[in-house]
């Protein structure tokens, strides 16, 4: 194979989104921002860097299991990180770290170089199972971070209202969640998560349960949305063609105890397609790396399955 | 309309049969009243106030003791569902205690309070705050850890957390075992009434008794019912449509 010159094996530099507040510059009468202009720049500080994080639990068997290893990452403020690695291998609870949700066994989280010690509404994880809360409608869900916030009435109103049609989403706002599909469940939860205005967005696999066409949908406007909200995006999937098809970069994960097993940069113009050749043949490079760790979970599966017949 | 008519059919049905078994006057009237005088009953006891009197001292008493079970049920079973160690220990308590018939309490309440409201509430309390403790504690349990999670996300905590995210979403758990704790609440009531001069409804059944009325006595018993139908009509039926239209629960059926 011919090596592609848009994949990287290292990470060569800092990347910088010169959007910041989507929703001031709305107020301001400015339209939409285009896909932003990346400046490299040197010596910033990382938005959020992972230092030696382990983590380790016991089994219900009693042994204790490594489930993630050393992690050593630094995710530049308004970049598009995705981690790919097979099931299992523990990308799900590292963003829930990052989340504050659960400790790590050791290493540090840091949020612009100030340790998380404990969920934040500065860094905001949108679920797999997306959470949504069902006894609330669509706006009330909205608004429901900025509740906790304590911002006045008003304000959550127009808030709501802005963040709704970012998703396309303001003709439900009186609808309860379970009258949605599942795409638009999906935009209420970024909705929801994007109006506490966080400065990262965790996403764990955020699209996995959805037909092709909503996700590619979904794909666009989640590419939109980054790009006029100016958020740092920590997206997890085990699609590598969607990593690619979205991320500035992409780390791979080894298969238990989690590790970063390699980091490729992604640098095709944006907008991008999952049915564009050069996401096609990127994603072929990592798939190569990837398979030998899908493979051991699968052997680790199969050895599992002679243990407990 | 097909139900209706069922429900015209049995209860012209049941109400003929009455009406024959006391024109035979097996049994004198002070044992078996006709419908005619329970009917009676119902009217002079409306219109003496006693009957409206009863109800109002009743329900003043359900809503008191009704709420105090409730709330100190929730921390209760919130409490236990949240320690291992109270889930471990309590947990069996609970459970078995709940098999004593709430008016067992009663001795206990009038060694304590005497003859006076506080017994009564007491054994109003005692009767339903079980079924409400061990439904939000199994609450709490079957309702998905995501919530919670999603919550503390979003910058939730502590008493927010807890009043705008655990309660809410455990409430479709919890209701069948509101509905019930009310229900045992009514019980309790009634039997702790009919104790001492208490004003409230229990006491107008063991009035009946005491005058040899069994007309007031059976009237009575009908406005138990019946009050009993409309509370679950009113308040917990209009609660289990809310929760289905919001959650999108297939309604019972």
């Amino acid at each position: 194979m011919t090596p592609n010159p848009a994949v990287h094996a290292s990470y060569a530099g800092d990347y910088r989104s010169p959007v910041r507040d989507s929703f001031s510059r709305w107020k301001a009468g400015a339209g939409p921002a285009v896909l932003p202009v990346r400046q490299p720049e040197t010596n910033d500080v990382p938005k959020v860097a992972l230092q030696g994080i382990s983590l380790s639990y016991k089994t219900n068997d009693g042994t204790r299991l490594l489930a993630l290893d050393n992690i050593n990452l630094k995710v530049n403020p308004g970049e598009f990180l995705c981690i790919v690695g097979p099931s299992g291998c523990g990308k799900s609870t590292l963003l829930h770290l990052i989340a504050g949700l659960h400790p790590a066994t050791s290493g540090k989280v840091l949020v612009d170089d100030k340790p998380v010690d404990g969920p934040g509404t500065d860094r905001i994880l949108i679920f797999q199972e997306l959470g949504l809360f069902p006894w609330l409608t669509v706006g009330e869900n909205v608004e429901f971070g900025m509740k906790m916030k304590g911002m006045s009435r008003a304000e959550r109103r127009e808030k709501t209202e802005y963040y709704l049609r970012l998703v396309h989403l303001a003709q439900f706002k009186d609808s309860y969640t379970h009258q949605l599909s599942g795409g638009m469940r999906q935009r209420v939860a970024l909705a929801r998560a994007l109006a506490s205005e966080p400065d990262v967005l965790l996403m764990d696999e955020p699209f996995a349960a959805l037909d092709a066409q909503t996700r590619d949908l979904l794909h666009d406007e989640l590419e939109r949305i980054w790009a006029e909200t100016g958020r740092t995006i920590i997206f997890v999937t085990h699609n590598v063609r969607e990593a690619v098809r979205l991320g500035d970069r992409v780390a791979l994960f080894t298969f238990r105890p989690g590790r970063i097993k390699r980091e490729f940069l992604i640098d095709l113009p944006r907008p991008r397609h999952l049915e564009d050749v050069t996401v096609a043949k990127s994603a072929r490079e990592i798939l190569d790396d990837l398979r030998e760790e899908i493979n051991k979970s699968l052997e680790a599966e199969y050895e599992q399955k002679e243990v407990r017949p | 309309m097909k139900r209706a008519a069922k429900h015209a059919i049995f209860y012209s049905v049941l109400i003929a049969t009455w009406v024959v078994l006391a024109k035979l006057k097996i049994w004198p009237p002070y044992v078996f009243p006709a419908p005619q005088g329970v009917l009676d009953s119902l009217k002079a006891g409306f219109a003496d106030h006693s009957f409206w009197i009863a109800i109002s001292v009743s329900m003043r008493r359900m809503a008191i003791g009704y709420s105090l079970s409730v709330v100190l049920g929730m921390v209760l079973g919130l409490g236990v569902a949240s320690n291992k160690f109270l889930e471990e220990t309590m947990g069996g308590l609970l459970v078995s205690l709940q098999s004593l018939p709430s008016i067992c309490w009663l001795p206990l309440a009038v060694l304590w309070f005497g003859l006076t409201e506080k017994a009564i509430l007491f054994v109003v309390v005692m009767g339903s705050l079980l079924s409400v403790t061990i439904a939000m504690e199994a609450g709490r349990q079957q309702m998905p850890k995501i919530y919670g999670m999603a919550g503390r996300n979003l910058g939730a905590r502590g008493f927010r957390l807890f009043w705008y995210v655990l309660l809410p979403a455990s409430l479709p758990y919890i209701v069948s075992g509101l509905k019930q704790g009310w229900a045992f609440a009514w019980r309790s009531l009634i039997s702790g009434e009919m104790i001492f001069v208490s004003l409230g409804l229990g006491q107008l059944l063991m009035m009946g008794r005491d005058l040899n009325d069994m007309s007031q006595v059976i009237a009575v018993m009908i406005l138990i019912v019946a009050i009993g139908y409309i509370v679950d009509g009113l308040v917990f039926k209009t609660i289990e449509r809310r929760l289905q239209h919001k959650w999108g629960l297939s309604p019972a059926t």
